[in-house]
């Protein structure tokens, strides 16, 4: 769908800072979370978990467990179904393991009594007999040919023989002559990163009720950022039909990308169908971080020539990405956002994944852009320094722009990376002084964005309100953003509308909330259903003054006569329509289905100010700048909070937050206290800059905002401790004592 | 798990002494509880102390002051004659955990916690502070540099627990500081601390002090060499570098997810360095 031609719209709604519908309900602590949900006679879930990082499963006797009083059911591994579909089977098997254990905190058999701590003695009456087999945890190590191998015969065709079997995806992306372009170079620099694994982080631990009868109908009522995802997947995990299972989107504590998938759905409602009770399950903060998604870890190695006065003239990156336990493609997001703020004569990037004995990884903001382009705006800036060019400079000289072909294939279209790197420089922050021992950083960052499935009803009410109903939870401010689009066609005030998330019985098919596709995806399918119900009222009104249809026009919130033939008939009012739609035809809805592209690809320029404390490695942040093309910045409020919150959490990764590993391979740091996200004493206040680029393929020119901004805080922040270090950092985190001993050798 | 509320000190040290199960008191209960959520312990028994006569009194006493062992970090904080006497005291009371914490958390809890990370700790120490201990047979009074004996451990006999601790009385012209190293700007344990406490002729010149560091050893280490390096002073370059190579003689740090045995080694001597330079300031001297 297409940007509307009348470019220079005047919005009313959008683009205003309206009051978020679901604030009170936040702030007085009524809003309903995953595990504020009961039912009667509903038991409490429980879920043991390995204890090992790899270990085969020689036999679980349940029976001491079964036999104590209150226990209602116990479910293991072959309680669910083995679905034939890979990515499925993967989900159920990570659900509840079947004969390995891939991973520490891996579920291996669960529990459902009428009290949580009978629940959890039961768990400890469980006796698991495991074989330990030997484990890796690191991504080069898996790599090797005798590495421990975490699960045979996975890998794609893709993979050339002769790897180690943890290796499972490889890719390629690029074009040119790389040997040529190194050939121009006047300066070469080639340098080796790593990154640790990260978690979402989301305040609000995976929680939800389950029940599922004898029947074969299920009801689930959890914490998600896709209920059609989790009915797909219980379905599979259950061996029932998708129309059989109801799912129930709670409000939702944060997601980032952490609540793409399912962890306990399937098991609370296995128990469910033995215990014929509703059960609940929440996830403790520890099983969080052991189990859910952290993202991948990594290991690069990028080349980037550069001639004296900065043009890029060849580059290259090889990206070797884990995703934990099992295949995963994310390091092919990775290796085609690498390069992608560049225009590049010859460019290539190759893409491994291996696996380890971590948890799956799940999506995080981006998945895989952040840490690939962290390994490139790297070397970048190390060229500038070396060079002695300004960075912003040679971003712009090389930066891409509408007719770019991009490093991983499509040509660009309108975008706005060239506006973004000169609102950068334009702003104060740019030649703000810095004092000794700080360090300025920048760098670029670019996300596909997503559009995507998705369906939307809109309701004229005969108060002459309207209810607008769509399937994806909010995560982000969404339901007041799709509000006001709304009102906005509709040429009604914001607080006439509401809007409100669908179960998977209420509505078709969407999406998952995830590619920053909401405001994009549902904004467009809700501005459609708006037309159609505007044509329908304009129908209607054509009926009353007995004209044609095609002489009735919307404007302001009102039928209006227009054209030669058309009378002089006064206005009618929406609330006037609704008021009498029984007697012109019935109830007044639209709706719009789509399967929605042209989201737009989005760019985003972030400045940091370091400061570094030469004798313990502490890392101060002094001052952060993010500029980012919204395209379209529907309520500026919310789309400013996408880009504090992606750099807040990207400063996290570049400092602080890690997956520690032990030895023996189990996880050190599974709480908040040693998974260091930052706290709001250690930032300043996060700058925003909002570009409006409109994106052609959305009727508002709305891009997606959420995920750009996680993407370039990591080169950002470690460019600014390099040169206020005066030494190159290579491995994130940048905890102080990595530091420290880069800094003193 | 049974709940006692003791209607007397001694009452309290009999439960206690005769509990043959695992037995916890109840201060602030920041520690104790998360513990019991995280399903570290089970104890048999809570005693709950607070309500006990001068558990949440802070009075003076001989020029110095007596904190009851209920007393939580905020009331210390809120205390402007505790904070003038003993700042360094109070500023490592204070920087455990947040303004909720705050409100809970007692100085007895953190030291009879046992961390050798334990933020109130090292300036308790080089403060001389003794705490009163109440034990199934009467009353005795401990250094608190005596109480913790490991991670998680104190000697304390069973039966035995803090009432009050005493800050003793200190001349104008001295003064404390205590500085701790986390990661982050606060929530967080420290990968290593000092307290330095010092005692100023009238011309400035040092004439006692005290050094203590934490999270570097099992126990918090009070570093008698590095108080000899600074007295007869006015912390000049020899001086500081004297506290500095002593500090890192006495860390026997290990290395963990929080920190390396060469980092929290060379940040505690710097953490030193810095507090020695604003308790100097504190206590009125001119470098
Ligand atoms: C979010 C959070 C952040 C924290 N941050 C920090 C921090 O920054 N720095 C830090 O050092 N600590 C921190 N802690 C740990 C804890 O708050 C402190 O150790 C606190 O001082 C404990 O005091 P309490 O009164 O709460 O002890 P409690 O939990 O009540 O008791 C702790 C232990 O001491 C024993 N005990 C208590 N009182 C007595 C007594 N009078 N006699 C004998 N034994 C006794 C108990 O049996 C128990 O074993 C944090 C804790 C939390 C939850």
């Amino acid at each position: 769908m297409a940007f509307d031609a009348q470019a220079e719209r005047n919005f009313k709604v959008v683009g205003t800072r309206v009051t978020r519908p679901d604030g009170i309900d936040k702030v007085t602590g009524k809003a309903a979370y995953g595990a504020d949900v009961s039912a009667p006679g509903m038991l409490h879930g429980r879920i043991l978990r390995s204890p090992h990082a790899h270990a085969r499963i020689v036999s679980i006797d349940t029976s001491a467990a079964k036999a104590l009083t209150g226990v209602k059911a116990v479910v293991t591994g072959t309680d669910l179904a083995q679905p034939e579909d890979e990515a499925f089977a993967d989900v159920a098997i990570n659900c509840l393991a079947r004969d390995k254990v891939l991973y520490d905190g891996h579920a291996v058999a669960a529990v459902a009594a009428t009290s949580k701590a009978i629940a959890k003695q039961a768990i400890r009456l469980i006796k698991v007999n495991y074989e330990k087999l030997p484990h890796v945890t690191d991504v080069d190590e898996a790599m090797k040919p005798d590495a421990p191998v975490v699960q045979e015969g996975r890998a794609l065709e893709t993979v050339p023989a002769g790897m180690s079997q943890n290796v499972t995806t490889h890719c390629q992306f690029g074009h040119g002559d790389l040997e040529a372009g190194f050939a121009k170079a006047d300066k070469i620099i080639e340098r080796s990163f790593k990154t640790a694994a990260t978690h979402q982080g989301y305040i609000e631990p995976q929680a939800c009720m389950a029940s599922l009868g004898s029947d074969g109908r299920g009801e689930v009522w959890c914490c998600t950022q896709g209920q059609y995802m989790v009915r797909a997947n219980c379905a599979a995990a259950l061996g029932v039909e998708e129309s059989q299972l109801r799912i129930t989107a709670s409000e939702i504590g944060g997601g980032f990308g952490g609540k793409t998938s399912t962890f306990i759905e399937p098991v609370a409602l296995a128990l469910s169908r033995k215990a014929g009770k509703p059960v609940k399950i929440v996830m403790t903060r520890d099983e969080v971080l052991k189990a859910t998604g952290p993202t991948i870890s990594t290991s690069m190695d990028i080349k980037i020539g550069m001639t004296k006065d900065g043009r890029i003239t060849a580059a290259r990156g090889e990206l070797r990405y884990s995703g934990g336990a099992y295949p995963n493609a994310t390091v092919d997001m990775g290796a085609q956002a690498a390069f992608a703020a560049y225009d590049l004569e010859a460019v290539e990037t190759v893409g491994w994944n291996a696996m380890t004995n971590r948890p799956k990884e799940i999506p995080y903001r981006a998945p895989g852009a952040p840490t690939a382009i962290y390994a490139v705006e790297s070397v970048v800036d190390e060229l500038c320094q070396e060079l002695g060019l300004d960075p912003l400079d040679v971003r712009l000289m090389n930066a891409a722009r509408k007719g770019t072909r991009s490093s991983y294939g499509p040509t660009f279209n309108e975008i706005g990376l060239v506006a973004t790197l000169e609102a950068a420089k334009a702003h104060p922050h740019y030649t703000a002084p810095l004092g000794p021992n700080q360090g300025r950083g920048l760098s670029c960052g670019f996300w596909f964005n997503f559009g995507g499935n998705t369906c939307v009803s809109l309701n004229i009410n005969d108060d002459g309100t309207i209810g607008v109903v769509e399937g994806n939870p909010d995560i982000g401010g969404s339901r007041a953003s799709i509000s006001m689009m709304a009102a906005e066609e509709l040429g009604v005030p914001y607080d006439k509308v509401r809007t409100v998330i669908a179960d998977t019985s209420s509505l078709g098919f969407n999406d998952i909330t995830d590619g920053s596709r909401v405001t994009f995806a549902v904004g467009l399918a809700t501005i459609e259903a708006a037309r159609a119900a505007i044509k329908e009222m304009c129908r209607r009104v054509a009926k009353i003054w007995d004209i044609d249809e095609e002489a009735v026009i919307w404007e302001d919130g009102c039928a209006k006569p227009a054209g030669p033939n058309a009378g002089t008939h006064p206005p009618m009012t929406l609330a006037e329509i609704a008021a009498i739609a029984g007697k012109t035809g019935g109830p007044i809805a639209g709706h719009h289905e789509v399967n929605a592209d042209g989201a737009g690809v989005s760019f985003g320029v972030h400045l940091c100010d370091t400061e570094v404390d030469r004798e313990t490695g502490a890392v101060k942040i002094l001052r952060y700048t993010v500029f980012q093309d919204a395209g379209k910045a529907v309520h500026p409020d919310y789309v400013e909070g996408q880009m504090q919150g992606g750099a807040v959490q990207g400063i996290g990764w570049a400092l602080n937050e890690e997956y520690i590993y032990g030895e023996d391979g189990r996880l050190q740091n599974a709480g908040f206290l040693d998974y260091r996200v930052p706290v709001a004493s250690d930032l300043p206040p996060i700058e925003t800059v909002i570009l409006e680029i409109p994106n052609p393929g959305h009727p508002y020119g709305v891009r997606g905002v959420g995920e750009t901004p996680i993407v370039p805080p990591l080169a950002a922040v470690s460019n600014a401790v390099s040169r206020a270090a005066g030494v190159r950092m290579t491995e994130l985190p940048m905890s102080p004592p990595r530091l420290l001993k880069a800094m003193t050798g | 798990m049974r709940y006692v509320k003791p209607q007397s000190f001694e009452a309290a040290a009999t439960l206690l002494h005769e509990e043959a199960g695992i037995a916890r008191i109840l201060a602030g209960g920041t520690d104790v509880l998360v513990q019991l959520k995280a399903e570290m312990v089970e104890p048999d028994l809570m005693v709950d102390l607070k309500h006990l006569p001068g558990m949440r009194e802070i009075v003076a006493e001989d020029g110095g002051f007596r904190v009851g062992a209920a007393v939580s970090g905020a009331e210390m904080g809120e205390h402007a004659a505790l904070k003038a006497m003993w700042p360094g005291v109070v500023e490592g009371v204070e920087l455990i955990g947040s303004s909720q914490v705050q409100s809970r958390a007692t100085m007895a809890g953190n030291l009879c916690t046992g961390s050798p990370a334990g933020d109130s700790v090292p300036a308790m120490v080089t403060a001389g502070a003794v705490a009163r201990v109440q034990g199934p047979d009467g009353v005795r009074d401990v250094p608190v540099v005596d109480i913790p004996t490991g991670p998680g451990k104190n000697s304390l006999a069973k039966g035995e627990f803090i009432t009050s601790i005493l800050l003793p009385a200190r001349p104008d012209t001295a003064s404390d500081a205590y500085l701790r190293f986390i990661p982050r700007t606060e929530m967080d344990i420290a990968v290593s601390s000092a307290a330095v406490s010092l005692e100023l002729d009238s011309d400035g010149v040092v004439t006692a002090a005290h050094v203590a560091v934490g999270a570097v050893a099992p126990t918090v280490l009070l570093v008698q060499d590095a108080g000899v390096a600074l007295v007869g002073s006015k912390l000049d370059d020899a001086a500081i570098a004297g506290l500095v190579a002593a500090v890192e003689a006495a860390c026997n740090p290990i290395t963990d997810k929080r920190g390396t045995i060469e980092f929290r080694t060379k940040t505690a001597g710097v953490l030193a360095k810095r507090a020695a330079h604003i308790a100097y300031a504190r206590a009125g001297g001119q470098a």
